[in-house]
């Protein structure tokens, strides 16, 4: 049964709240902070660490599940991955972000791929 | 330094990324009125949380009448991730105004935050400027899915593999940020992290992994500096 209305409505402005929160942190506390040194050199490695973390999972799945969750052993997995639209579409489309650093030539030639492999 | 130029620039990176998130707009309305929400509900949850995977979660635990508590904590710790975009992004906010800064926190996406922090490795560039032109055009057509999922569900064409647009997306904005050792090392850390941890509860393979990756990134650094002393000689 879906929750009772006042339930809803609290989830919506408690967890608005929350996000916000999580949002905002840093954005605020910046200045205030003294941040120290090992931590301003861990930031420069936040975006590789989270793009890949975005990227990698989304691109190795099985029909539509993720590998991990496939009960494939790491032979299998990796025979199945190398055979897979998705992988071979991201592999092209990863070689287009090298030479045109280009979202959106990236993204046709990515799904112009996955396409183009799907109707084989 | 220019605001309206650079605000121009963000609209026009946003523009090819802002089609990725439309499938997933129209799923977070649809999912909402099939789970019992109503459509006010529906449309109060989008507006006020503004965060898609932490709303589907909310939304299947709403559904099934969850607890306050649990709802709120998961919606909280699927938004963990943002932690570490809002530190990242902070350093490049200092100069903007504290009204300002509640709205750019509020407007803070994954895709706001990765097309942002590629762009800010530039210096000048009116961070609020940019960074406005991106994630303003992400919360409006969010808004404008959401409304659609509502009213009509969510009806994309099966052959349009939409869903494949965002992580072409991040990997359009990952590959020119791997520039030595250490990003790189992040880099495959954290991916191969969060891919064995794509079965954890709450989507917390992805911090956990972006996690390790920040912290492989440190270990190495030094690797790298030595490594390229050894070639440059």
């Amino acid at each position: 049964m879906t929750a009772a209305d006042s339930v809803v409505w609290l989830a919506v402005l408690l967890g608005g709240l929350g996000t916000f929160a999580i949002r905002g942190s840093f954005v605020f506390l910046y200045e205030r902070l003294d941040v120290p040194e090992l931590a301003e050199r861990a930031l420069r490695y936040v975006p590789a660490a989270v793009l890949a973390a975005l990227v990698v999972p989304a691109v190795l799945t099985l029909g539509g599940t993720p590998v991990a969750e496939t009960g494939l052993g790491p032979a299998e997995a990796a025979r199945a991955l190398l055979g897979s639209d998705r992988v071979l579409a991201a592999a092209l489309a990863a070689v287009v972000a090298y030479y045109t650093e280009d979202v959106l030539a990236t993204i046709v030639v990515g799904m112009g791929a996955l396409l183009a492999l799907g109707a084989l | 330094m220019a605001f309206s130029d650079d605000f121009r620039a963000g609209l026009r990176d946003v523009s090819p990324v802002v089609l990725g998130i439309i499938p997933f707009g129209l799923v977070a309305g649809a999912a909402a009125v099939d789970a019992g929400l109503s459509g006010l509900q529906a449309v109060g949850l989008s507006v006020v949380v503004f965060a898609g995977a932490s709303q589907l979660a909310a939304i299947d635990l709403l559904g099934d009448g969850a607890p306050l508590a649990v709802v709120v904590a998961t919606v909280l710790v699927v938004n963990l991730r943002m932690v570490m975009y809002s530190a990242s992004i902070a350093p490049h906010f200092r100069e903007v105004a504290a009204r300002w800064k509640a709205l750019m926190a509020y407007l803070l996406t994954d895709q706001a935050y990765a097309l942002s922090v590629t762009r800010f490795r530039e210096t000048d560039v009116s961070r609020r400027g940019y960074y406005l032109g991106v994630a303003a055009p992400l919360w409006v057509v969010w808004q404008l899915c959401t409304l659609v999922g509502i009213v009509v569900g969510a009806r994309v064409p099966a052959w349009l593999p939409l869903d494949f647009a965002l992580p072409l997306v991040f990997l359009a904005l990952l590959v020119p940020a791997i520039e030595d050792a250490g990003t790189a090392a992040a880099g495959l850390v954290g991916g191969t992290l969060a891919t064995l941890g794509s079965g954890l509860p709450y989507e917390l393979g992805l911090p956990l992994g972006a996690v390790c990756g920040v912290l492989a990134g440190l270990v190495a650094e030094p690797v790298g500096r030595v490594l390229r002393e050894v070639v440059g000689r």
